[in-house]
Formats: structure tokens, C-alpha cells, sequence
């Protein structure tokens, strides 16, 4: 075996929880922690699933811990949000086999709704949580979590950011361990949270706090690097390797467990050095908390609480100045898009026709937001849309009548639509919730989810069929359509959102783009007929190019990324699209 | 800054693979006993973005991307690309580029302009500008898909990684697909930035 890999961090956090002799992992897909559960599958003995959300994960992990397994959930920083509830009661009942939740996190928002920082939720949780700093600490820092779950009777979070989740970096690699058998054992005054029970758990939490206190002293998780004495710095996970690219020289506390904090380790340094920094992305987790111990720090006021870090902002900070890239030349930007041959671009440029509030919902079809379509009005979170549905409705005065939509898709509804729907419907609300079935999790890459008819381990699974599920939950009028059929899309749309009735529409065509969906020809564009109206260009296709001069400049169609799903063809007026070329 | 680490920059549009392109390399790196770093931002760049990927090697890497301004080598497989990371490349630089061009929408749809002058821009801030017809070389070599690979070729010659090596990791990545017209693409890539 070559032991000395290059690993991204991903890949390297599914490596240490196969050193560590992990057996169960489930997660829910979501940017940058999807690879995780994408590379623990090529373990033998690991058994993992995509959840239909990130709660149902982390209670397959918990149950999994509790029957004696080691188990882990993974998931990105707002999936957390969804998993808290849990989160916080397996906090006071501990674990069987350890547990670790891996919250990956994204500074800079390259793929989220925002950027919450999830370090407040070890502290919230009150668990211990370690920060990795490239991929080699990504893999030694799981398995030590796992031992730091079972030693302490916790569950542990593993925080990360896109930076160590998508950095590449050298790993020495190791052989696996088989941890010690356990099995599940009853015990109904740790396990059943009870408020009896719970309110003694509590009192074993707050032990366990001071017992990780005491434990954060000392262990190698946390190590003083001595420099310079004129400048001391405090820092955790990415931060360390620009800090350590920005100042060479400094004395450095590196934090490899950032929650609870070293009290004593931390005065002792600060006492060492003669100016004390701390450095950390997001929020001041450490730096509040530092404060609060009566030492004299500096933090956000020299490095900024927005966006990531990298060497150049965090050197001008220590020397009290503000780092800002120049601005790019000005160039034409190439956005992302919606792909040649995607089946939500003739839903969404038909829809545009109804002129109605649009809820949007977490996935590709976000991009419709974007200029030509700009054809969704809000985005929240995962699953949002439908009671943002509902309550426009209830708040809309009686003389407007636009009609108002939710929009999500296949896997955003059963991660978190469902529920919605099932309000529509209890509460009589007269929406129509629009589920876009392109039979993939697409964003994130493409994941199978309960509607593919597979799992994460490649096995045939039954096939969630959406529209008996919402026929089943009380929808009495739902309509399945081919998006690539612009018509039959405008008569079930204008339908559905006449009935007075909850209602849903699904578009139903796999994405072509993972679903390597068969192509047909491009279509011909007769230079006679196209008077270069520029109609065809507001559905934004890639594949719609306009030919070179001035003025009116006609249609061309660029063979090489057309995918012939003929929507232009439908939305010309001329005849210009048809035939072949 | 950290003196013993060179940078890398590779850029260019989703789809031509620059992700490919940057583990190969990172391959050869780590195989040439260097501390290697990469990284990128997966996700939305799939979807027709714009895409780079920072890669650094030397004795010891800290942060695994780029300080702004401090490449050594931009690797641009898409010419208007090379003007958008320009600015990232240290002064006296060097900028191999690719002549292919790839219209944005906004271009193809008439709204907007491809630049012009693109290799004068270069030439005027870099201290090597390195031109590459990767895609006709890729095409000679027997495969358009080869174009990542041309331009490592092209790469390799800056770079110190023995020949073996080189063709030992792309044999092991493109074992079952297109191994004949990369090594062949891989080939021309070098001539080319050789002869420039």
C-alpha cells in the first residue's frame, strides 16, 4: 500500500473514520461536505446512506452510537441547522460508540445561503469540538475525536471549512483499528430524556465541560509554537496556515480543540508574549471568549468578520492595515448557468408567463434568479418554499390576484417540502407547489435520494413516487408534465393555479447533464424566417448565439453545447428553429 | 512570504479539465518528493463558470492557496481567462496561455465583447508570456479531450519533475481512457512551449 497520498480533506476525514473502524455514516449532500460519504463507500465494512435530510442523519448516527457502533454524520454548516434538535438532547445522553458530526462549513459562501459560523454550536451544545488544519489533521483529528466521544461519553463535532474540505495536502496514511466491541445496552436513565432523567444528565454535562477543560490543558491537540516573543497568536484551522505564511516568525498557540478553551494554556502564552492577536475567520469565538478571561487581545478589530481569510488580509492586519484584492480587469463574466438541455428552463421561462409571486427553493434551479429568467422571487432555505407559499397567500389583500407558486425540487421536497405540502393541504392554502423531478440531487454534484431508485451503496432501492405521495397527503389535483413540452407546462401551470385549491405541478426529465440523458440533434435556424427579435435569448440557453454585426443580430445555434431539447424551438414565433442541421 | 514555495495558477472554463489537469500535476509534485497544496472551489463552477485551481509546492506549504498577486506561473486554458488572472500573477511572471477561445453568453448573445489585444495585455505585465495552440495540438494528438494534458506539457517544461515521472502518474490516471493521445498531447505541449 503507498502510504503517502495526496488527499483533500474529504477524502481524508473518510480515511480517519476508516482508520478508526467506523461502521455506520449518513449524511444529506450539501457543498463542501458531499465527498465524504462519496469516498467512505470504498471502505470495506463501512455502511453508509444519504438521509432524506440532515436530521434523520445524525439520528441514524446517534442510534447507530447507541447499538455500539462507531458512527458519523456529515453534512454542510446550514444542514446543522436542520440536525440542532437532536444535536442538543444527544449532548446530555451521550454516546455508545463514538460520534462524530462533521459540520463543514463555508466561509466566503462559494455554494450557501450564508455564512453562519458553526463553532457556536459545540458551545451551544456544550461538546468538544476539534478544527483541522489541512488534510493530514482532517484524517488524525477524526480518529481522535472518535476516542475523545467514547473517553468523555460525547458526541464530537469535527468542524471544517471549504478550504480544508477542498484542499488537497499530503497524508500518511494508516492501517484501520478495530475499536472495542460494545452493544447496545439498556439504560433508560441515560438514554430516555425525560425531563427526570434529563435534568440529571445535565448535571453529568456540566462535569464532563470541566473534566474537557481540564483535558484541553494538555493534550497534543493543542500545541505552542515559540518565535518571536514580540507577537503572539492565537489561532485554529485554516487561520494557522495563513498565520503561518504572514508571520513566519510569531509565537504561535494553535488550537486544535477550540471548544471548551485552555484557560490556563491561554494565559500562560499570553503572559509570553508581548502583543497577543488572535486570528480566526467568521465570528469572534475565540477572541469573546478569551476576553472574557481578562486578557488584553486583538482580533476583529485588525482582521475582517466577513468572508474568508488568506495570507494577504491577515498579514495587513497585524500591521493595522486592510488587505483588498483590485478589482478584476472588466471582462465579460461567466456566471454559472442553467446547462444546455436542463429541464427548468423551459418550466421556468413558461412560468414567467403567469406572472406570479415565485417562492424558490435550495438547488440548481436557484440559478433561475439570474438575468434572462430572474424568475423566482425569494430563497431561503431548503424546503422554504412552500410556507413561504402559504403565508404570501394569507398576507396578499384581496384585490391582488396573482397567482403564487413554490418551486423545488425532487430531493429539496422530501428533504424538507413534505411537511409544507401537508400544511397546504391541513390549512386549505390555494398554492401550487411546483416540484421540478429531474430524478438526481443535482447541485451538489449528483446524489441518488429516495425518488432515484438507488442508494449511496449502489443498490436498487424502491423509487419514491412523488405524485401518489402527494395525492396521498390530500393534493387532489396533481398534474406530471414534460418540462421540454412548453404547452402542456403553460396548461398545467394555469390549471393548477386556477383550482382556488392547493395544487401541484411536477416537471418530470432527468438532468442531462448527470443523468448523461440521451441528446438529439440541434435544430437548423432559417436565416429567412429569424428577424433576430431576440425572443429565443430570454431563456438564456448557452447554446443560443446570436450571429456577429450590428443592429438586429439573428439567431445561431452552436452545435457543440446544443443537447436538441427544441424549447427554443417552441418559444419562436417565426419558425425560425427547426429541421436539423 | 514564504521564498521556497512556487505557485501555480491554472484557470480556465468548467469543462476543459483544469481540476484533471491540477491533480496530475499535484501527482508529479508529490512523486518529485515536494510538500504539495491545491486547491479550489467545487460546486457552482460546474455550471459553466469560470474555474481555477491554485497549486503550490516547495519544502513546506502553509496556506493551500495563492497569496493574491504572488503566482509564478499562470497555466490559462482559455485566452480571455489569462486576462481575468492576470492579476494574480507576481510581477515578471510567467503566463502560459492557451489560444483557444470559449465565448461567454453574454459575448455569444451580443451583449457584450471578447476582449482584443489579449497576448499585448500579457506581454506587458508578465516576464514570459508562453503561447499554446492546445487545441489543434490536442486534435493532432488524437483527442480534443486532450487539451488539459497538452498544456501540462507545456507547463512541465518550467517545471522540475523528470520526464518519467510525468508519464508514469498520466499513465496511471488515463489507464483506461485516452492514455495513447494524452501522452501524445503531452508530448506536443512541451515541444511547443519549447520552441516558443
Amino acid at each position: 500500500m503507498k502510504t503517502t497520498v495526496l488527499l483533500s480533506g474529504n477524502q481524508a476525514i473518510a480515511r480517519g473514520a476508516y482508520e478508526s473502524g467506523v461502521r455506520v455514516a449518513a449524511g444529506y449532500p450539501g457543498t463542501p461536505s458531499t465527498e465524504v460519504l462519496e469516498n467512505i463507500i470504498n471502505y470495506q465494512g463501512v455502511y453508509a446512506e444519504w438521509a432524506p435530510n440532515e436530521k434523520v442523519a445524525l439520528e441514524v448516527a446517534i442510534g447507530a452510537s447507541l447499538g455500539g457502533a462507531r458512527a458519523l454524520a456529515t453534512m454542510k454548516h446550514v444542514g446543522v441547522n436542520v440536525a440542532a434538535d437532536p444535536l442538543l438532547t444527544v449532548a446530555y445522553t451521550g454516546v455508545g460508540g463514538g460520534l462524530v458530526l462533521l459540520s463543514a462549513d463555508d466561509p466566503g459562501m462559494h455554494s450557501s445561503q450564508n455564512e453562519q459560523d458553526n463553532r457556536h454550536y459545540a458551545r451551544f451544545a456544550k461538546i468538544p469540538m476539534l478544527e483541522p488544519s489541512d488534510s493530514q489533521e482532517a484524517k488524525d483529528f477524526t480518529i481522535r475525536a472518535f476516542e475523545l466521544s467514547e473517553t468523555f461519553d460525547t458526541p464530537v463535532l469535527l468542524r471544517t471549512t471549504t478550504r480544508v474540505n477542498h484542499g488537497k495536502s499530503v497524508v500518511q496514511l494508516s492501517l484501520p483499528k478495530t475499536p472495542q466491541p460494545r452493544k447496545f445496552e439498556r439504560n433508560l436513565q441515560k438514554n430516555v430524556m425525560i425531563p427526570a432523567y434529563g435534568m440529571k444528565r445535565h448535571v453529568v454535562v456540566e462535569e464532563r465541560t470541566a473534566r474537557l477543560k481540564e483535558f484541553a490543558e494538555t493534550t497534543d491537540l493543542n500545541s505552542v509554537e515559540w518565535g518571536d516573543r514580540a507577537v503572539g497568536v492565537i489561532t485554529s484551522g485554516i487561520s494557522y496556515e495563513y498565520v503561518k505564511e504572514a508571520l513566519p516568525d510569531a509565537s504561535i498557540l494553535k488550537l486544535g480543540i477550540t471548544w471548551p478553551l485552555p484557560e490556563g494554556l491561554i494565559q500562560n502564552f499570553a503572559k509570553g508574549v508581548e502583543k497577543l492577536y488572535v486570528v480566526e475567520e467568521l465570528d469572534p469565538f475565540l477572541e469573546d471568549q478569551i476576553k472574557a478571561m481578562g486578557i488584553d487581545v486583538t482580533g476583529k478589530e485588525r482582521f475582517p468578520i466577513i468572508g474568508e481569510l488568506n495570507p494577504k488580509i491577515v498579514a495587513a492586519g497585524f500591521k493595522g492595515e486592510s488587505f483588498t484584492a483590485p478589482a478584476p480587469p472588466e471582462l465579460p463574466a461567466r456566471p454559472p448557468v442553467l446547462c444546455p438541455g436542463c429541464p427548468h428552463r423551459g418550466f421556468f421561462y413558461t412560468l414567467n408567463k403567469l406572472k406570479a409571486v415565485v417562492t424558490g427553493d435550495i438547488g440548481c434551479y436557484t440559478l433561475s434568479v439570474l438575468p434572462p429568467l430572474e424568475a423566482i422571487d425569494t430563497c431561503v432555505c431548503m424546503g422554504a418554499s412552500i410556507g413561504n407559499a402559504m403565508g404570501m397567500k394569507r398576507a396578499m389583500p384581496g384585490d391582488d390576484d396573482r397567482p403564487v407558486v413554490a418551486v423545488l425540487g425532487d430531493s429539496t421536497f422530501i428533504h424538507s417540502g413534505i411537511t409544507g405540502l401537508i400544511d397546504a393541504v391541513y390549512n386549505n392554502t390555494p398554492v401550487t407547489i411546483c416540484i421540478l423531478d429531474n430524478s438526481i440531487t443535482a447541485m451538489t454534484g449528483g446524489q441518488d435520494n429516495p425518488s432515484t431508485g438507488k442508494t449511496l451503496m449502489g443498490e436498487d432501492a424502491p423509487a419514491l413516487n412523488l405524485a401518489a405521495l402527494c395525492r396521498a397527503v390530500g393534493v387532489q389535483d396533481v398534474l406530471t408534465v414534460d418540462p421540454y413540452n412548453l404547452d402542456a407546462t403553460e396548461k398545467a401551470l394555469r390549471y393548477a393555479t386556477g383550482t382556488g385549491k392547493p395544487s401541484v405541478v411536477i416537471t418530470s426529465r432527468p438532468c442531462l447533464l448527470i443523468k448523461k440523458a440521451k441528446r438529439s440533434a440541434a435544430p437548423a435556424v432559417d436565416k429567412e424566417k429569424c428577424t433576430g427579435c431576440g425572443l429565443c435569448l430570454k431563456l438564456g440557453c448557452p447554446a443560443i448565439e446570436t450571429e456577429e454585426g450590428e443592429g438586429r443580430r439573428k439567431a445561431r445555434i452552436n452545435p457543440d453545447l446544443c443537447t436538441g431539447c427544441n424549447v427554443c424551438t417552441q418559444v419562436c414565433r417565426l419558425g425560425a428553429f427547426g429541421g436539423t442541421e | 512570504m514564504e521564498r521556497s514555495v512556487t505557485n501555480i495558477r491554472l484557470a480556465g472554463v468548467g469543462g476543459q479539465g483544469i481540476i484533471v489537469a491540477s491533480e496530475v500535476l499535484c501527482e508529479a509534485l508529490l512523486g518529485s518528493r515536494f510538500d504539495v497544496k491545491k486547491s479550489e472551489v467545487h460546486g457552482m463552477a460546474q455550471r459553466g463558470g469560470t474555474v481555477n485551481s491554485d497549486v503550490r509546492f516547495g519544502e513546506r506549504v502553509y496556506s493551500p492557496t495563492i497569496p493574491h498577486g504572488d503566482a509564478h506561473i499562470l497555466l490559462a486554458f482559455e485566452q480571455m481567462e489569462s486576462l481575468r488572472y492576470l492579476p494574480s500573477l507576481k510581477a515578471g511572471g510567467t503566463v502560459i496561455v492557451n489560444r483557444q477561445r470559449i465565448l461567454p453568453g453574454a459575448v455569444s448573445s451580443g451583449k457584450a465583447v471578447y476582449p482584443g489585444g489579449i497576448e499585448e495585455t500579457l506581454r506587458a505585465r508578465a516576464g514570459r508570456v508562453i503561447c499554446i495552440d492546445a487545441l489543434s495540438l490536442a486534435r493532432e494528438a488524437g483527442s480534443i479531450r486532450s487539451v488539459n494534458v497538452c498544456l501540462l506539457g507545456a507547463l512541465s517544461a518550467m517545471l522540475p519533475i523528470e520526464e518519467e515521472l510525468w508519464q508514469s502518474v498520466i499513465t496511471q490516471r488515463f489507464k483506461n481512457k485516452g492514455l495513447e493521445a494524452n501522452l501524445k498531447a503531452f508530448q506536443m505541449g512541451y515541444q511547443a512551449a519549447r520552441k516558443d
